[in-house]
């Protein structure tokens, strides 16, 4: 049996390991949450941004936290753009071909990637990857807590565009009433791009703050995305505290599984509370009633 | 299964055969490979086959391994190629094994229909295993460089030989070795925990080690698997937190090991020693170069070039020269081409029967490796072994067997 401080050290690593889960679903949730675009291409995008995070390091010696500054613009027009100009009009509305659209370009991503910077393992350094915070006995990654701190700060801010901006409630309206929307005037390609770029710039984000701890390599998004999907769908589809909650939530459980059934098995937890969530509140934690 | 050959290297060739090579050509056109220098000598040119997963998940190694068939290549030539064939220079015959099973065999069907005499390399157990089987159809001679697999040696075929030790030799020599280097530091280390990668190799790794550790007189408190690939290693780092062993045995691939050996570093834990069996990154340039501080202390049980040889120290001068990070991929290919053209030398021929006996006969001395005189016993080499290395400041130091010691192991560490 462990001691009550390893559990609770475990226990706060998987709340801090669940802030950046949370990140990468909210994009998500937005995007499969609001627009029910079921995006494949979610766990390749991050892949791209972490790679533009460690080029910009290796290359430019830029830190990996002031990268996230213009990686947060450039990965919103490569977003709006993807969803303007190829995922729109090659799915022509129809699900089940957005589906294929984003499975084919998650594909392509993956395999340029491959092409460019071949399969090996990429990390970066910084000064304070190895920094611990000491709370009492504890010893907490710095860039774990920075990361914590940081999702609760962008969902704030998400929710606050979608909440109190005039693209907000165009974003609402969409999700709500597409033919509606597009009757009063709203452009429906242009918010559903928008909402797209704003999903692809919250992994910026999470891009940033996973490098200085974590390791880069073209199938690592993959890794993630399985995880955020559920996240999504835990939390309530479209619901940004939601994504927030069911990410920390997760990676609570998954810590916790990790610490007593061996890591192999600590994604077992996810999926046991998933089923045992959906049973009893079938929209999610957060969800609106149906 | 194997034909008989004649006296002719491109016998055997059928319309199928030369369908395939084209095919396996025309794919591989998208690859950059430097192409041989065609040399018009008095003597035809001696074609050697050099089989590298250059691209894909294992580009890192076979592009190592490349340098060091190169390397090898280039000296055997400026010395005057093999000298019982009029001189004859040694043409590399190219194959990018794409890091997949099927595409090292296409390769081997490609290099088979262009006429080599023999080929050298795989890097991958599975790779290794597939095209020796398909050189085997051929009578056609196959060294393998790395290929830890027991599987490829115990097939009975008798084209493929193995130069370097397989899992069972290192994994036994590596337990030796440990209890050796324990008992010399005066027994501190009873403990232990494995922390092995959930896959095939160490998972399998786990096992063997969870067999021996005990009879050596080691408590085992924990075997820990973690996924490949691994997001976080906090939870396996909290937990030798709580057990506190005096020794941490891994067996993962190079980002997992990356990812305990740091986190370790940032929960501060410091057990008496780190040792690693054929370690994913223990005696790997890369690592120490890019996290000396969590490198600090490892030691691995691996294969190495010996130390105290000059040809191995201006070898490896060589790759750092061109910016290349040093594994030991590279001695071993050198090593496999300057006996595979040994055994060339003394068949003074380069018909593949003849070649096969050659080897079968080898007691080349000649090579970097710290193994002394070759001698193959069904294709495997009987003195092959790995050693200990250890990273030291921003170098890796051969610590064990006291032979081949550049350094005094720094056990323990903590």
């Amino acid at each position: 049996m462990y001691s009550p401080q390893i559990i609770l050290e475990a226990a706060l690593n998987g709340l801090m390991t669940g802030a950046v889960y949370a990140l990468i679903a909210l994009g998500l949730t937005l995007i499969y949450g609001v627009l029910h675009i079921i995006n494949f291409a979610h766990g390749a995008l991050l892949t791209c941004a972490m790679f533009a995070v460690w080029i910009a390091w290796a290359w430019l010696g830029l830190d990996p936290y002031l990268v996230i500054v213009p990686l947060v613009p450039l990965m919103f027009v490569l977003g709006y753009g993807l969803q303007r100009f190829v995922i729109g009009p090659a799915s022509h509305g129809d699900d089940g071909n957005i589906l294929l659209v984003t499975l084919g370009l998650s594909i392509v991503l993956e395999n340029v990637l491959l092409a460019v910077f071949q399969s090996d393992t990429r990390t970066l350094d910084t000064d304070y990857s190895f920094q611990v915070v000491a709370l009492g006995p504890l010893l907490l990654s710095f860039p774990r807590v920075i990361g914590l701190a940081v999702a609760v700060v962008v969902t704030g801010l998400l929710w606050l565009v979608l909440n109190r901006t005039d693209t907000g409630k165009a974003i609402r309206a969409v999700a709500k009433e597409k033919l509606g929307a597009n009757l009063v005037g709203i452009d429906v390609p242009h918010v559903y791009a928008i909402t797209f770029g704003l999903g692809c710039a919250c992994l910026a984000v999470a891009a940033g703050l996973l490098m200085p701890t974590f390791y880069v390599n073209p199938r690592i998004g993959s890794a993630f995305v399985l995880v955020a999907f559920t996240v999504v769908v835990l939390g309530g589809m479209g619901s940004l505290p939601g994504a927030l909650l069911g990410g920390l939530f997760i990676g609570v459980v998954e810590s916790l599984c990790g610490l007593f059934l061996g890591d192999s098995l600590g994604q077992i937890g996810i999926f046991l509370i998933f089923i045992a969530v959906l049973l009893v509140r079938p929209t999610g934690l957060f969800g609106a009633k149906a | 299964m194997g034909r008989s050959v004649q006296d002719s290297a491109l016998s055997g060739i059928s319309r199928r055969t030369v369908l395939k090579a084209g095919a396996a050509a025309a794919a591989f056109v998208t690859v950059p490979v430097a192409a041989p220098s065609i040399l018009r000598a008095q003597t035809p040119a001696v074609k050697i086959g050099i089989l590298q997963p250059v691209t894909g998940a294992l580009a890192h190694d076979g592009d190592l391994g490349r340098v060091g068939a190169e390397m090898a290549i280039n000296e055997i030539n400026a010395a005057g190629g093999i000298k019982s064939l009029g001189g004859a220079k040694i043409e590399m015959v190219f194959g990018d094994a794409r890091s997949t099973p099927e595409a090292g065999t296409q390769e081997v069907e490609r290099m088979q229909a262009e006429g080599v005499c023999a080929i050298v390399g795989g890097f991958a157990s599975p790779i290794c295993l597939a095209a020796s089987q398909a050189a085997a159809r051929y009578d056609l001679p196959y060294l393998v460089d790395v290929g830890v697999s027991d599987q490829i040696m115990a097939r009975g075929l008798t084209n493929t030989f193995r130069f370097s030790p397989g899992f069972g030799k290192v994994t036994q020599v590596a337990l030796d070795n440990l209890t050796r280097i324990n008992e010399l530091a005066g027994k501190p280390a009873k403990t232990v925990v494995l922390v092995h990668e959930d896959g095939l190799f160490g998972s399998g790794l786990a096992k063997l080690l969870q067999a021996e550790l005990p009879k050596r007189g080691f408590e085992i408190l924990e075997t820990i698997a973690h996924p490949t690939p691994a997001r976080d290693m906090s939870n396996v780092a909290l937990r030798i937190r709580s057990l506190n062993p005096d020794l941490v045995i891994p067996s993962n691939y190079y980002g997992e090991f990356v990812l305990l050996a740091r986190t370790m570093q940032q929960q501060r834990i410091k057990p008496k020693g780190v040792y690693a069996v054929l370690g994913g990154a223990a005696s790997n340039g890369r690592f120490v170069k890019e996290f000396p501080q969590a490198a600090q202390n490892v030691i691995d049980c691996n294969h190495w070039h010996d130390p105290k040889n000059p040809k191995a120290l201006a070898l490896r001068k060589a790759v750092e020269a061109q910016g290349k990070s040093f594994a030991y991929n590279v001695p071993l290919n050198y090593s496999n081409l300057l006996l595979l053209a040994d055994a060339i030398e003394r068949a003074g021929s380069a018909d593949r029967k003849t070649i096969i006996e050659a080897l079968n006969a080898s007691t080349f001395a000649g090579h970097i490796m710290p193994y002394g005189p070759t001698k193959f016993v069904n294709g495997q080499n009987e003195g092959a072994t790995p050693i200990n290395t250890q990273i030291q400041g921003e170098d890796i130091k051969v610590i064990f067997p006291e032979t081949f010691a550049e350094s005094k192991a720094n056990y323990p560490a903590a």
